[in-house]
């Protein structure tokens, strides 16, 4: 069963296309990599996906809910981890997944549970009085991650979830991002081409606010006849290729 | 629901920046305390300088610096990815504006509260009719709230800073605080007459002179422009939150 739907999803800003006729489907529980260069769209789509804007033209369905006619039931149902860390940085651990929780509808004393528990799948729960802000890169990434998935989302959008981590916290990370498969879809976008290899199940390639290409990394390798992903995915990002093709 | 989730985040927020809320507890208790001394001081001090004046006035220019506080807190999460978190969740622009909005009005009370105590110690009497205070310093406070909503959507930490000062010295020059507003005629006084800051220390002090008819008056002025100016902030916001 599909989560996600892109149906001729475009943005544009002013005369530029940012996203251009996006169509595509991404399968229940799975971990799917929007790849590209800066500029292609990826962050584009995901704001549009997670009703942070509003699309031009088109349309996208999250567990069968319009973005567009439906925006409030499609933000329940969505959790993002933004390229930025994105917590309240006067606000403890504990308190940051306590206000999410409360802010998804829980109730008071199931948000303090479900806070205790985030904080300690994610090895946090020594640092759970510290503040935000107070945190290194990598924990206050982990912790990003994990207020999103407080409120237990059907599908999660990770923004360049290891960007500017050290090789442990980006292994440590995969780790989480790899047992979220099965349990909720998960869209991420980055720019670590062996990160998309290393997780995703399936992989998008955009350029210019197009669908390049998609499918597995080893699809996306044989269609480009490239020896490795790398070169596929430059093949694929490459505009006087894309001319020729 | 959410918008008291939203508040609760909001108050721990300024209680963790003490500085701010010292400043702004504290700058007005340190002026009423300075022209208290002064007039007492100086021979032929006009008599706007007296306690049962200069208190009200204070107080409400005190109230002034939350259009600061919240203007800050408003544009700092702007700037990061925090609020982008918060947009992408069920939320909606309604819970996001009375969130920030109602940790500023405890926060005006508690501040004219501590104003009001030090001006007894300087010879304020005080009276039943302080409690009927608590309706004028709550409205004084959504002006300024209703301005820091509006400053913290708009501008950026740096921009705002600018805005705000603005405000307060609008406030500290239009509102009669520092010079008795009776004593000056043609536009000037229609100009301050017209605008909400003199309506808003006016309220308090026919409050606490139980001239409740211009209360009723003043109140409904500067209820008007704080519902007009956070209904143009709520329509900005709604419009940040989509892009």
């Amino acid at each position: 069963m599909n989560s996600v739907e892109l149906k001729k999803l475009s943005k544009t800003f002013g005369s530029r296309k940012a996203v251009d006729e996006l169509s595509l489907s991404i399968k229940s529980g799975t971990v799917f990599g929007l790849l590209g260069q800066n500029g292609a769209g990826k962050t584009t789509t995901i704001k549009m996906l997670c009703g942070l804007l509003s699309p031009s033209s088109g349309n996208a369905l999250i567990e069968g809910k319009s973005v567009l006619s439906s925006p409030q039931e499609v933000k329940k149902l969505v959790s993002i981890s933004p390229q930025e860390t994105a917590a309240a940085k006067k606000l403890t651990a504990f308190e940051n997944h306590e206000f999410i929780a409360e802010i998804y509808g829980a109730k008071r004393c199931d948000a303090k549970k479900k806070a205790e528990e985030m904080l300690g799948r994610f090895s946090l729960s020594d640092r759970a009085n510290e503040k935000a802000k107070s945190l290194s890169g990598g924990m206050a990434r982990r912790l990003s991650i994990a207020m999103a998935l407080i409120n237990e989302p059907k599908v999660l959008f990770l923004d360049e979830p290891t960007l500017g981590l050290d090789v442990r916290a980006r292994r440590d990370l995969w780790k989480v991002i790899e047992e979220l498969k099965g349990k909720m879809t998960v869209i991420l976008t980055t720019h670590y081409l062996e990160e998309a290899e290393a997780l995703c199940d399936e992989i998008g390639i955009m350029n210019e606010g197009k669908l390049r290409a998609l499918g597995t990394a080893k699809e996306i390798s044989e269609k480009a006849d490239a020896k490795n992903f790398e070169d596929a995915f430059l093949f694929f990002t490459d505009p006087q290729k894309e001319e020729e093709r | 629901m959410r918008a008291l989730t939203f508040s609760r985040r909001n108050i721990k927020e300024i209680l963790r920046d003490p500085l701010s809320l010292i400043f702004g507890i504290g700058f007005p208790v340190v002026l009423m305390t300075a022209f208290f001394f002064l007039s007492k001081n100086i021979d032929g001090m006009p008599g706007i300088f007296s306690i049962e004046t200069l208190a009200p006035g204070m107080i409400v220019f005190g109230l002034s610096f939350l259009s600061i506080f919240l203007g800050i807190l408003i544009s700092s999460d702007r700037e990061t990815a925090f609020l982008s978190r918060l947009f992408a969740s069920p939320m909606t622009a309604a819970d996001f504006l009375c969130g920030y909005s109602l940790p500023c009005v405890a926060v005006g009370i508690i501040q004219s509260a501590v104003s009001f105590s030090f001006s007894f110690v300087l010879g304020f009497k005080p009276s039943a009719k302080l409690l009927f205070c608590v309706f004028s310093i709550a409205a004084a406070s959504l002006l300024y709230i209703s301005f820091g909503v509006l400053s913290g959507t708009l501008f950026s930490q740096k921009a705002l800073g600018a805005f705000n000062t603005i405000i307060v010295n609008l406030s500290a020059w239009l509102s009669g605080t520092w010079f008795d507003l009776s004593m000056v005629k043609g536009p000037f006084r229609k100009i301050c007459e017209l605008l909400p800051f003199y309506r808003a220390v006016d309220a308090v002090k026919s409050t606490l002179s139980g001239d409740f008819k211009t209360v009723l008056t003043d109140l409904a002025i500067v209820l008007v422009y704080s519902a007009a100016i956070f209904a143009v902030s709520g329509f900005l916001f709604k419009k940040k939150m989509k892009n």
